[in-house]
């Protein structure tokens, strides 16, 4: 018998590119995409229901497609063009709506939840590296840190009412990569770099490509659990900026927060609370278990994903092209100062410029 | 020398050469009208300082002596019969005296530069300072690596480590003793005792276990090191990671030598009247970590770090509105302001004593308090033994 697969938050580009690949995948005899607007690209062979998970339709979905896997991806950190209360809406009230759904299908088998490290939140009581066992330092009292806390609870909520289906959650890493559109990547594609002055937070990433495969991996293998996944490696916020060319603004830590929802309000960038934090603690997540327990290796390391963004996106000023021209004239002046001539002028102009 | 005659100097307040008058001076005047004809004569003589047609004459010569590279090109020149073309090689050498840094050329650039580089790195330069270009490049473009706990092995050691150095081998004189205790590879515990205000005696006991025993600390600080803007950045390049069981567990398994002083704030806020008497060792945990990871704990003795700041008082309501532990007060801070900051140059002793094993317990055996209390006992009982000892030693805290 194939799998017939329920795929949330096929709007957005990930969620999008995700149920493509699952559909193409041999194990998988039908993909339905549910969100509430029409995704903005080619959905291939995944059919798609606009709908509300909020809404009981959902339920009716899942009956008559007799659907027996359900990946939540809608889940999302940014609120977008709608605000906090409508974020939270959608992400909580949602995951509960699809939860009761979930619950009346005798078929369902497997439920897969893409949550994300952000359920650990960051603060300055964090350990290094956050274990799945481990729990959020300090709890929010807002945010998507709560919402993710909160929704994670719905979701071992259910498992244990329903033993008898394999709930698989992912704690995903910031997914970095050429083509994404997350508010990671807008913060990066900033021309200067805004930063909490004094902090340097650690950071992980995973590449947008293995995130897709990590979910269709935890989609079609028999595991059940919670996993961290991100590539292997951390990369301090300094070393990221320095990797782009960018110059960084390292700003006092009550200023970030007016500048970031004057960001906000400007669509360039989105600035949270929990974002804010992340920029001053960061966080690291171990993710032995992804390794050994999920049988999911990365394609591509914090570093490499990292590269891969930074080759799309244009080099700042400081680029690296640049400062190893500064650096070959340098040396060549410097260094070829006791040989030839010509060499001088060469030297001098890369001494000033 | 009874009323000396005043001799007044300069022009008696008459209209002249710098006093700011258009008119100029009567030797001025002189001079212009010396001067080869020029079409517009009027103007040269309305501006007083020097028009490029007076100085030539005797700047060449002048030029030609002082600055070698140029000599030969002059020495092309003056022989030579006025050209106008020499006229113009002769005007810009005069602009180029008017401003000698313009004038200096590359060539003297360049050879200065090079005896510097020769002075600073010694005779093999070249390389050295491609290298520390190569290193300021991999910088920059942010080529570089650091673990998991965003320690950066590269900072620490070239710039951290350099800058501590001297104070602790000239100011401090820290004496390092049982090195031979420190693995040369696996994990250990490093556990000491905790005084001196600001935590000065980790730094020095990182360095001290970094030249002697060639190998990291890696120490374990409170919440409140990663709550301080700077001190955060600083302590994760550092090696510095938070003072807990998972991290603390995760170093040792990964066979890194943690440092972590169990006093605490108690032990580096305490008045300077309660010197060298340990405190309470917190819960233990640190035992429990070792216990559990199987490493040794090396019991370790600072001597001196208790009169660098000689605590003699605090301010608690204003620690405790800033958030912080305690706000010192020293004899010398902050009455002397700034100067208060420069720690005093006590004599320091490091001891690392024997290592304590904890490779005989197993792992459940990490909680049980009983066990725990004991190990801890022992531990602070040695430091404490041996910092009497070492006092005892010690000629006197300046010495």
């Amino acid at each position: 018998m194939g799998r017939v697969v329920l795929v949330t938050g096929v709007a957005r580009d990930l969620g999008r590119r995700f149920a493509r690949q699952l559909a193409a995948a041999p194990a998988v005899d039908r993909v339905i995409g549910v969100d509430v607007q029409p995704p903005r690209g080619d959905l291939g062979s995944v059919s798609f229901v606009r709908a509300d998970i909020r809404n009981p339709i959902i339920a009716k979905v899942i009956m008559r497609e007799h659907v027996n896997t359900v990946v939540h991806m809608s889940v999302l950190p940014s609120p977008g063009a709608a605000g906090r209360t409508a974020a939270k809406e959608l992400n909580v009230i949602g995951t509960m709506q699809l939860l009761a759904a979930c619950q009346q299908s005798p078929e369902l088998e497997h439920f897969v939840l893409k949550s994300s490290t952000a359920v650990y939140g960051s603060s300055n009581r964090d350990p290094a590296m956050f274990t799945e066992g481990m729990n959020a330092k300090r709890s929010a009292a807002v945010g998507f840190t709560k919402d993710i806390n909160e929704v994670e609870g719905y979701v071992r909520g259910f498992a244990r009412r329903r033993p008898d289906v394999r709930v698989t959650t992912l704690r995903t890493a910031n997914a970095l990569g050429p083509g994404v559109n997350t508010p990671t990547a807008a913060y990066f594609r900033l021309p200067v770099i805004p930063t909490v002055l004094g902090f340097d937070p650690r950071m992980q990433f995973l590449n947008d490509g293995d995130l897709l495969d990590v979910i269709e991996h935890a989609t079609l293998a028999d595991i059940a659990g919670t996993f961290n996944v991100a590539g292997d490696g951390v990369l301090m916020l300094s070393q990221a900026i320095r990797r782009l060319g960018r110059p960084a603004l390292p700003l006092p830590g009550f200023a970030v927060g007016p500048l970031g929802s004057a960001m906000r309000q400007a669509r360039v960038a989105d600035f949270s609370r929990e974002q804010i934090a992340y920029l001053a603690y960061g966080r690291g997540v171990d993710t032995t278990r992804m390794r050994t327990v999920l049988g999911f290796q990365p394609s591509r390391t914090t570093e490499q994903a990292f590269a891969e963004f930074a080759a799309s996106i244009e080099p700042g000023v400081i680029s690296e092209r640049r400062v190893r021209a500064a650096e070959s004239a340098l040396a060549g002046a410097l260094g070829g100062s006791r040989g030839s001539r010509p060499a001088l002028t060469d030297g001098d102009g890369g001494h000033h410029g | 020398m009874g009323d000396a005659e005043i001799i007044p100097i300069g022009t008696r307040g008459k209209p002249g050469r710098g006093t700011g008058s258009t008119k100029p001076s009567s030797s001025a005047r002189g001079l212009a009208t010396r001067a080869p004809a020029k079409p517009s004569e009027k103007k040269a003589a309305a501006t007083p300082v020097a028009p490029d047609t007076i100085v030539p004459e005797p700047a060449v010569p002048g030029i030609a002596a002082t600055a070698p590279p140029v000599a030969d090109v002059a020495a092309q020149q003056v022989p030579s019969p006025r050209t106008p073309a020499d006229e113009l090689a002769r005007a810009a050498v005069t602009e180029d005296h008017r401003h000698p840094t313009a004038g200096i050329p590359a060539v003297d650039w360049i050879s200065g530069f090079t005896t510097a580089a020769v002075e600073m790195f010694g005779a093999d330069w070249e390389p050295r300072l491609a290298a520390f270009l190569a290193f300021l490049r991999r910088r920059l473009t942010g080529d570089y690596t650091v673990d998991e706990y965003g320690f950066d092995a590269e900072i620490t050691q070239r710039f951290f480590m350099t800058a501590i150095r001297p104070v602790a081998e000239k100011w401090f004189r820290i004496e390092v003793r049982g090195v031979e205790n420190i693995p040369t590879v696996g994990g250990a515990l490093v556990v000491s005792n905790h005084s001196g205000t600001v935590p000065i005696d980790g730094m020095m006991t990182a360095i001290s276990i970094h030249d002697h025993a060639h190998r990291f600390l890696r120490p374990l600080g409170a919440d409140l090191v990663f709550k301080l803007p700077i001190v955060s950045e600083l302590a994760r390049k550092g090696g510095v990671t938070l003072a807990c069981n998972e991290d603390a567990e995760r170093m040792l398994r990964g066979g890194e030598i943690v440092g972590v002083w169990p006093e605490g704030f108690k032990g580096i806020g305490k008045p300077y009247s309660e010197r060298y008497k340990l405190q309470r060792f917190g819960r233990g945990g640190f035992v429990s970590a070792a216990i559990r990871t199987g490493v040794p704990i090396i019991p370790t003795s600072v001597v001196g770090a208790e009169e660098i700041y000689p605590l003699v008082g605090n301010i608690p309501s204003l620690a405790r509105l800033l958030g912080v532990p305690y706000i010192p007060i020293t004899p010398f801070f902050p009455l002397l302001g700034p100067l208060g900051l420069v720690p005093l140059p006590s004599k320091w002793i490091i001891e690392f004593g024997e290592p304590i094993r904890t490779d005989e317990y197993d792992g459940a055996q990490a909680d049980d308090p009983m066990l725990v209390f004991n190990v801890t006992d022992q531990v602070r009982e040695t430091i404490q033994q041996t910092l009497y000892t070492l006092l005892m030693q010690r000629k006197s805290v300046f010495g």
